[in-house]
Parts: C-alpha cells; sequence; structure tokens
C-alpha cells in the first residue's frame, strides 16, 4: 500500500468543563489513502465530528484542546503548525463541507466571490484570473449556467445547490483532502444521492481523498471504501466496508447495521440499541459500550480493550467480538 | 433589480404618514392655552387690534378652515407666514435649516467612526480589560443626559482648555466647522453608546456564527475573517437601529441647539412653542417629519442594498 496522504496517530480531544478535563476524543488513529473515501460513522456525540474539527483545529469552543497525538499530511505533522501554517492546511490542503450549508456560506456574499476569495488567499493570482477559477469550479461541481451564477447568493440556490456550492468553495484551492461532515443530512433523497455521485466523481476526476462523516450506514456502504466506527470518542472498529458493514465484529457496529431498516420487510419492528450513548463526564469505565453490549462480561466493566487487527485491514476493539468463520470463533 | 422596485412606491406610502404628523401638530399647538397675538402685541394691547390681526392671519376662522389653508398652501410651496417674525416660515426655516443638518450628519458620522471600532475591539477582545472598559463607558454614555453631558464637554474642552469656542456658529466654513465639534460630539457620544452596545453583541453572534467558522476553515486569517464577513452581516442590524435613533437625534436638537446657542431648527420651534407662533412651529414639525421618514426611507435602502436575502 502507497504512502497515506494522512496519517493520524493518538489523536485527543480534551473539554475543561469547571476544573475538570474530560477526553471527549481518544487515542484515534486511522490513515487515509490518496483517492480513499473514509466513512467515519457513530452516534450523535461518539466523537465523529469533534475529530473532523480538530485535524483543521478549528474546534467548536475555546474550551475544547487537541491533548495529544499526530496528524502527518504529506510528511508533516500538522500538530506542531504554528496559525499561519495551518492556514495554508484550511481550505489549501484539507476543504470542509458542513452539514448545513444554508448557514455555512456567508449570505451577504456572492457564491462566487467567496471561492474567488479563498483561491486568492491561497495562491497569488489575479483578481481576474480568480473569478475565472471560481466559475470553472462551479461548473465542475454541476452548477447550471455558472457565469450568472457567480454572482448569486446562497438563499437563491435550492438546498442540493446550495451543497453544490458549498463543495464548490472547499474545492477552491484543489485540496487533497475533503472532510464531508454529514454533507447529504439536510437534503431529501433524491438530491442525496446526486450530491454522493458529485463526490465519487470528485474523487475519480480529481483523486482527492474524503472523509465522510455520517451516522447513515447506507450512504457508507454505497460510498465509502473504509470505515470507521466510533463510539464514546474512540474507534471501536476499521476496516473495509465489506467486512465491517457486512461482518462488523464489534457488538456495536452489529448493532448499527441491525438498526438500519431492512428493505423489502414492511411491517417489521424497527430494531434499536438499548441505553443511551455515553454523555461527557459519564464515560463508562473499561469498555464505553459495556453498559449496553449483549457480549458483557466483567472483564468489559474495568479494562478498556485495545483496537487489535483482527484480519486482514480490519482491526475491531473488543473483548468478545462476533465470530463469523470458525478461525475467528476460535481465538 | 426588482429588490428596489419600493423606492418607487414607498413614497406614495409614506404621504399619510405626513399628513397625520401634520393633523395632530396642528390640533396640538393649538389646544396649548395662549395666543400668538396677545405675545406679539404685549401687555397694553387693545381688544380691537388683537381682533384685527386675528382676523389678518385667519386665526378666527373654524380650526378645520385653518387647516384646509394650511394644507392649501402647502400645495402652494408655503407654510404661512411667522406671527412674530412676519416673514415667510419656508424662508425662515431655510436660514434655519444648515446648522441643523450639519449637527445631525456631522453627529451621526462621529457616532459611526467611534462605534464601529470600539465595537470591533471589543468583540473581538471579548472579556478583556478593553472590553470591560468599553462597556463601562458605553453604558455611562447612555446614562448622561445630553444637556448634562454638553455642559461637561464646554467646561473641559471650551473653558478649561480653550479648545472649541463655548457657543454659536460661525460664519465661513472653518469657523462653522469649530463651532459644531462639541455639540457634534455630545450628540454623537449618546448615539455612538447605543450602536457600539448592539454592534458588539451583533458581532459576537457573528463571530460564534456558523459561516464564520467556514471562512476559517477556507484558511482565511481572522482579520479577514471579521472585516469580510463578520462585519457586512452585523451591520445590517445596525442599519435600522441607526435610522431609528437619527428619529431621536433630530428631535433632540430641540435641546442641543439650546445648550451651544445654535441658530438652528430646534431653537426656531423652542422659540416658535413659547410665543405660540403657530406657523413656525408646524412648518419645523412637518420639515422634522419629513427628514425622519426620509432618513428611515433611506435606511430601508441601504438595507437591502447590504443584505440580499431582504426583499421590501
Amino acid at each position: 500500500m502507497s504512502e497515506p496522504i494522512l496519517s493520524v496517530r493518538d489523536l485527543s480531544v480534551v473539554a475543561q468543563v469547571e476544573g475538570t478535563t474530560h477526553t471527549i476524543v481518544d487515542q484515534v488513529s486511522f490513515d487515509l489513502q490518496r483517492g480513499e473515501i473514509l466513512g467515519l460513522v457513530g452516534e450523535s456525540g461518539s466523537g465523529k465530528s469533534m475529530t473532523s474539527r480538530a485535524l483543521i483545529r478549528l474546534l467548536q469552543s475555546s474550551r475544547l484542546s487537541v491533548s495529544g497525538g499526530s496528524a502527518i499530511l504529506k510528511g508533516e505533522d500538522i500538530f506542531t503548525f504554528d496559525e499561519r501554517a495551518m492556514r495554508d492546511v484550511r481550505g489549501g490542503s484539507i476543504g470542509m463541507i458542513f452539514q448545513n450549508p444554508s448557514s455555512h456560506l456567508d449570505p451577504v456574499m456572492s457564491i462566487g466571490k467567496q471561492i474567488a476569495e479563498s483561491i486568492r488567499f491561497h495562491k497569488a493570482v489575479s483578481r481576474k484570473e480568480a473569478r475565472g477559477r471560481a466559475v470553472e469550479i462551479l461548473r465542475q461541481v454541476g452548477i447550471p449556467d455558472p457565469e450568472r451564477r457567480y454572482n448569486a447568493y446562497a438563499h437563491e440556490f435550492s438546498g442540493g445547490m446550495r451543497q453544490r456550492a458549498m463543495i464548490a468553495v472547499a474545492l477552491a484551492c484543489d485540496p487533497d483532502i475533503l472532510i464531508a461532515d454529514e454533507p447529504t443530512t439536510a437534503l431529501d433523497v433524491t438530491v442525496q444521492a446526486q450530491i454522493l455521485k458529485l463526490l465519487t466523481d470528485l474523487r475519480d476526476t480529481r483523486g482527492v481523498s474524503i472523509i465522510f462523516i455520517t451516522h447513515d450506514l447506507g450512504i457508507v456502504s454505497q460510498i465509502c471504501d473504509r470505515v470507521a466506527v466510533m463510539y464514546g470518542g474512540r474507534i471501536v472498529e476499521l476496516g473495509g466496508k465489506r467486512e465491517v458493514i457486512g461482518s462488523g465484529r464489534h457488538p456495536y457496529t452489529a448493532g448499527l447495521v441491525a438498526c438500519q431498516p431492512a428493505e423489502g420487510h414492511p411491517g417489521e419492528r424497527v430494531r434499536t440499541i438499548n441505553g443511551q450513548p455515553p454523555r461527557i463526564g459519564h464515560m463508562p469505565a473499561g469498555c464505553r459500550f459495556h453498559p449496553r453490549c449483549p457480549r458483557v462480561d466483567e472483564w468489559c466493566s474495568t479494562v478498556c480493550p485495545d483496537l487489535v487487527t483482527s484480519g486482514p485491514g480490519h482491526q475491531v476493539a473488543c473483548h468478545h467480538p462476533i465470530p463469523h468463520t470458525p478461525a475467528e470463533a476460535a481465538t | 433589480m426588482n429588490r428596489y422596485r419600493f423606492v418607487l412606491f414607498r413614497p406614495f406610502q409614506l404621504l399619510p404618514v405626513l399628513v397625520g404628523i401634520s393633523i395632530i401638530t396642528f390640533v396640538l399647538i393649538r389646544s396649548i392655552p395662549g395666543d400668538p397675538v396677545r405675545v406679539l402685541l404685549g401687555p397694553r394691547s387693545t381688544p380691537g387690534a388683537i381682533e384685527r390681526i386675528r382676523d389678518q392671519f385667519g386665526l378666527n376662522e373654524p380650526i378645520w378652515m385653518q387647516y384646509f389653508y394650511f394644507v392649501k398652501n402647502l400645495f402652494q410651496g408655503e407654510m404661512g407666514r411667522s406671527i412674530l417674525y412676519k416673514v415667510d416660515v419656508l424662508k425662515l426655516i431655510a436660514t434655519r435649516i444648515e446648522p441643523t443638518a450639519v449637527l445631525v450628519t456631522g453627529a451621526v458620522c462621529l457616532a459611526l467612526l467611534i462605534a464601529i471600532p470600539l465595537a470591533a475591539i471589543a468583540a473581538r477582545n471579548r472579556g478583556s480589560a478593553a472590553d470591560h472598559i468599553i462597556r463601562l463607558v458605553s453604558t455611562a454614555g447612555l446614562g448622561f443626559p445630553a444637556f448634562w453631558l454638553g455642559i461637561m464637554l464646554i467646561i473641559v474642552f471650551s473653558v478649561q482648555l480653550d479648545l472649541f469656542p463655548v457657543s454659536g456658529y460661525g460664519r465661513t466654513f472653518v469657523d462653522k466647522a469649530h463651532h459644531m465639534v462639541l455639540p457634534c460630539l455630545t450628540a454623537a457620544l449618546a448615539l455612538s453608546a447605543v450602536l457600539t452596545r448592539n454592534l458588539r453583541a451583533s458581532l459576537l453572534a457573528e463571530l460564534n456564527s456558523d459561516q464564520a467558522t467556514a471562512a476559517r476553515a477556507r484558511g482565511l486569517p481572522e482579520g479577514q475573517v471579521f472585516w469580510r464577513h463578520v462585519m457586512p452581516n452585523s451591520l445590517v442590524p445596525t442599519i435600522n437601529l441607526l435610522a431609528i435613533n437619527i428619529g431621536w437625534l433630530i428631535s433632540g436638537t430641540v435641546v442641543l441647539e439650546s445648550v451651544f446657542a445654535i441658530p438652528g431648527m430646534g431653537q426656531l420651534l423652542v422659540r416658535g412653542i413659547f410665543t405660540r407662533d403657530y406657523m413656525v412651529v408646524q412648518g419645523v414639525a412637518m420639515c422634522f417629519a419629513l427628514a425622519t421618514v426620509l432618513v428611515n426611507f433611506l435606511a430601508d435602502i441601504l438595507t437591502v442594498a447590504a443584505d440580499p436575502r431582504v426583499k421590501l
């Protein structure tokens, strides 16, 4: 396997709340290959968005900070970068696509200007050239009549077009990595499919790597190459899409898969995972999932399992992973 | 560009407002006890003379007839004659309009020059000593009455430091500007206090907004995020606040022109009320109303220009 474009090791994020320190993201490690779409899956509060924000060091609150780990981007650890170098990373190497394009686009600046602004900041080009490039990017993300749409404002776009515009803004400086934080959650299903198609097309034509944050396993199986499942701030399972979704070994992954309403089974009761995800400050000892886990024993409530290799390119953090083959059952 | 179509129609909607204001001032000034003719003629007037002059000014007509004449004159571009000054009210206003206009525009410009940087400093350094000081000063600025603040400024800058004249208006441009510094500053301090507090609050909200985060995620430096994305969005609500306060400021010139002895419309209005000079009071009140209405009209145009989402 070639050198990964991004290699995250032991990334931890802590929150200072009333004098105590809570770990929100706990020793997250993963590699992102060139041209790969990596799914980051988990319930709300599992730390998936926080992980992505930590990578561009724009955490949602000043109480949050990266407390350790490294993120090697093209051979350099971006966690050692100062603010100025970090600005080149943001937008330049890593482009962000947010969940809610209506609130993440400046309402009083035209879409084209927002793209051109990023281009002019990251690359030394003339105003006219930045404009030309912005129009070209708008065309690439499938916005019709981009010359005219350059001057349009966010509110003049439909939901799907707005998300295309957001993607165009993220693509402005030809980043190596796109972080898409639930980019289709706010869209209806047909538009959702178009946006997913656009993202896979961009991967195919530009070779851009995508970290795709979602809680929708259906989307994951549609577009991702590999998946990292997060629970309580930790990655509990990581591997190829087929292995993780088809034969997930962590009981939480299996629970998530079981929660997906199956097609062709109308009237069937929707299954859920019992209990609530852990809250900040109330993280259970041992394995974070043990209070909700069907395979729990005393061991689980005291020792937190490490992420260990359980197959080719497949890692799981569980004392009692679900066996799918006789060989797995024997371990 | 049809977002600006309201510019054509709005003036017609404003007409009823002006009619309403004219009726109210017309009735109110006449319901104050007192008689302009007695004031004019003094204590030694004879009943016959009073009657003659009342007839001359149409004051013996029923009030609705008087209003009819007033409106009829208005359409002919006249506002009647001042009973006391014995000149056309419109001409009288024309000689007084400049100091008041200078005072108001000067105060607004000065207030913006004070408020925008202060709000920017306070919002960008939230919780710092600078933020606290700015909040303290702007709270104090809201509390001080204009006449008191004006007198304090006169004591410090005119009497003790001898930098600016105590009162009056002046003749040459430089002289006039010199005279207007303190009055403008007095009005601007109160106005900038309101603007600073509100702008700071909208700036703080915008600094935490998704669109600011997205701008940072594009790698823009904080200064550019602030001035290109946070400030333009925060100024939109400030436009309307400013317009409302200019309305207050226009009526506030009555006090300011008295404190600084500026021969403007505010002073004219006060003297008009004391001498029951009906025509003058009506004329000035109409001008103030018109100015306030125009300022709000202008604010609407500005809001539409500043925020592409607004449709009027």
